[in-house]
């Protein structure tokens, strides 16, 4: 991979953006990448929007990625998926969990999905924490199953075995299963 | 054996403490440094170090200061605000020297991502405090200057301020580090060993001026020994890379650059094309002024980049003056004084300089209805906030503190009419509730009442309350003790009956420490019980003196996670 691949994480506090995070991390660093990125903790982790930075590739500098060039998004609720084309270049595909987390004053699903629609990007709107809470009876591995969802697509340039491998070494034993089974469960949909 | 990994600056920072020797660390939580101390909590016993949060930072330096004194290596680790708090202990500590190398973890919040109450450059008081400080780039620099912070601790006697900023603090990335096998390496603790020293250890006139003298003449040295510190590197351009080449009279354009903008800067570079000779300033006190000079000297134009203030740039401005040097200095006049920086900030500043072509990405403004932090589902502050503000007489004075009672001042609570710093809610309470009665020699008909959560009682609260019975006013003051400092992620607190280590510890009680302080009217309560909490409000309401309603119960996130780990 010639070009570094910029890839923003974000969601509401509390959702599992930084372990996801984590995973991406890792998986990266197995396939020989260098990589870099950036987290935001405290006041925004209480139920506030949270962005996360990552950049892999040859040679990573700075640890955020400048507007427009993100390649993809993982988003883990609606607005906050929307909220990322407001600096989207015409590359950046968008991979949206089909979730909403209202709040006074916020806006209803169906108003979201017609914003995206009206967008040129790629947009992939899938029901991640839908899918998690029926077949894993527990919603905050949905961006785990995105993250399949995400490599099972070749939106991201991370392997299947890169990602397994990267949760066996970074997740503690009794979560290891749930993380796994979300995490497959995306390529099994196909 | 040197291994490979991601890891957090913070990460990176516990095991350069760890591999530099610390037996001691203390601090105190807050965003973004507070994963020092909670990695520190998990893996003190195992390495053989100690570990604790104090009640606050300033007791926090005193606690290392002592260790210090004693012979144990320590690590102090804070956020920005926190060397407000410790800064009456610092500058006689840059007096006294410490006699084990100690190095204090100070993490800025450029953008105020998880900051309330000021955008703060604590690089500053390296100047009022004349300590050292380095301001590392990245987790690897997190790793290595922690230990070169300790080198130069140990060899000048001198406390070094290792200064880190969010993006520093909160960045991921392969860090080469050395291994530490606890299980070979660690014997028991290591016991300290405190010799009398009066003629170091206290700062009394006449010796506070000799003290000063010497404290100068140790940072002329510290001075001289940045001169050859790997800390600054000058990155030359690379004849190669024939790309970067700008030709004619701007030819002689450098930058000179400290902390995370270091690497915003390479990628600017990159972006825009250009091969500009750059020092990375990693030492921010002492400058290596010889060096500084040396670079400048043969450039038509510097431009400067740090994060908010010009700390650097009226500096090297001074140095080029006093040299009679004609190159020109760049720096806030081109690059914003507020916000953290990045690649495009920067990308604009370079091509101001280089009349190099840049196009700064048009953001769209879909004008999305803004999400701010809430309380969490459960959450006990729910049962309060809304209740006190349902019963408040009209033009009741709401006053908010630090922690996750912040969150009172956004919608849909929007309560607070003022909002400052840790433990402030009661002293401003106090000056407001004084000023309403002057003169008249009663309480004042309009209501004062002030928050604050059970971290921040501890931390600073109790002086205010002391303040507001001595010199008798009337505030009602709520604390709302959900049994645990919550929103820096649930760090242990004095009135838990447990420490960070997860050793089990005198649970003081808030009620009891404000009876004792003189509070006639307290009252402790479940808030869910609103019938008794509201008639509390009511009554206390009316009293002539200060009075208290703790409201105690356990943080929602906590309790499901202890109904968790009971029933795995």
């Amino acid at each position: 991979m010639e070009k570094t691949f910029n890839l923003i994480v974000n969601g509401i506090g509390g959702q599992g953006v930084i372990t996801l995070l984590t995973f991406i991390d890792q998986a990266a660093m197995i396939q020989g990448y260098d990589v870099r990125s950036s987290e935001l903790h405290g006041l925004s982790q209480r139920g506030g929007s949270v962005e996360t930075h990552i950049r892999f590739g040859k040679k990573i500098n700075s640890p955020l990625i400048p507007n427009g060039k993100a390649d993809l998004i993982i988003s883990s609720e609606l607005l906050e998926g929307l909220r990322e084309t407001e600096k989207s270049g015409k590359q950046t595909k968008f991979l949206v969990n089909d979730f909403i987390f209202p709040f006074q004053g916020s806006l209803s699903a169906e108003e979201i999905k017609k914003q995206f629609a009206s967008n040129k990007n790629e947009i992939h709107i899938i029901p991640a924490s839908q899918v998690c809470k029926e077949k894993l009876q527990n919603e905050i591995v949905s961006t785990v199953y995105s993250l399949g969802y995400a490599v099972a697509k070749n939106l991201i340039p991370i392997k299947k075995e890169s990602v397994l491998k990267a949760i066996d070494q970074i997740v503690p034993e009794k979560y290891k299963k749930l993380n796994i089974k979300a995490f497959l469960l995306a390529n099994d949909h196909e | 054996m040197n291994s490979k990994k991601i890891l957090l600056g913070n990460e990176a920072i516990v095991r350069a403490a760890l591999v530099s020797g610390v037996s001691y660390v203390t601090g105190y939580p807050g965003c973004p440094s507070a994963e020092i101390g909670d990695e520190f909590g998990k893996i003190a016993k195992e390495n053989g170090v100690y570990a604790e949060y104090a009640t606050n930072e300033k007791v926090a330096l005193e606690s290392a200061i002592g260790a210090s004194f004693s012979g144990l290596k320590s690590l102090v680790n804070m956020k920005s605000f926190g060397i407000n708090v410790c800064s009456d202990a610092l500058f006689p500590l840059a007096y006294t020297g410490t006699k084990a190398g100690m190095v204090i973890v100070v993490a800025d919040d450029p953008s105020c991502y998880s900051s309330a109450q000021s955008e703060q450059d604590s690089r500053g008081y390296a100047y009022l405090s004349k300590i050292p400080v380095l301001d590392p780039s990245s987790p690897q620099e997190c790793y290595d200057f922690t230990k070169i912070g300790f080198d130069i601790s140990e060899k000048f006697n001198t406390p070094v301020i290792l200064r880190t900023t969010t993006r520093c603090a909160h960045q991921r990335a392969v860090v080469e580090f050395q291994e530490i096998n606890p299980s070979t390496s660690s014997g028991p603790r290591k016991i300290g060993n405190f010799s009398r020293n009066p003629h170091q250890f206290s700062t009394m006139p006449p010796r506070t001026l000799e003290m000063k003298n010497e404290l100068l003449e140790k940072i002329k040295k510290i001075q001289a020994y940045t001169e050859e510190s790997e800390l600054n590197p000058i990155r030359k351009p690379s004849a190669s890379n024939g790309a970067g080449k700008i030709s004619g009279k701007q030819n002689k354009i450098g930058v000179i650059v400290s902390g995370v903008s270091y690497l915003h800067v390479l990628e600017a570079l990159e972006e825009l094309k250009l091969d500009l000779p750059i020092l990375k300033l990693g030492f921010f006190y002492p400058l290596p002024e010889q060096k500084i000079i040396k670079f400048i000297k043969p450039l038509k134009k510097v431009l400067v980049i740090e994060e908010m203030d010009p700390y650097l740039e009226k500096d090297i401005m001074q140095l080029a003056k006093s040299e009679n040097l004609k190159t020109e200095i760049f720096g806030k006049n081109i690059l914003p004084r507020t916000g953290e920086l990045d690649a495009e900030k920067v990308c604009v500043a370079l091509s101001k300089l280089t009349n190099k072509k840049f196009i700064a990405f048009k953001t769209r403004n879909l004008n999305l209805p803004k999400r701010t932090a809430r309380l969490c589902e459960g959450c006990p502050y729910w049962y309060i906030l809304p209740t006190v503000k349902r019963l408040a007489p009209e033009g009741t004075i709401f006053g908010g503190d630090i922690g996750c009672n912040m969150i009172g001042a956004l919608p849909p609570h929007s309560m607070y009419d003022y909002m400052f710093c840790m433990g402030s809610s009661i002293g401003i309470s106090h000056g407001i509730k004084k000023s309403l009665q002057l003169g008249s020699g009663q309480a004042s008909e309009q209501k004062v009442i002030s928050f604050m959560g059970d971290g921040t009682f501890f931390h600073s609260g109790i002086a205010g309350m002391i303040n507001a019975v001595y010199n008798k006013s009337n505030p009602l003051m709520i604390v709302m003790d959900n049994r645990i400092t919550a929103m820096t992620g649930h760090q242990p607190n004095p009135g838990m009956g447990k420490n960070l280590m997860g050793e089990d510890a005198p649970e003081l009680q808030i009620a009891d420490i404000a009876k004792a302080c003189g509070i006639k009217n307290i009252k402790v309560l479940d808030p869910i019980n609103q019938k008794e909490f509201e008639d509390t409000l009511k009554e206390f309401l009316e009293k002539d003196e200060i009075s208290l309603i703790v409201c105690k119960r356990i943080c929602a996130l906590l309790a499901r996670r202890i109904e968790k780990n009971k029933s795995n």
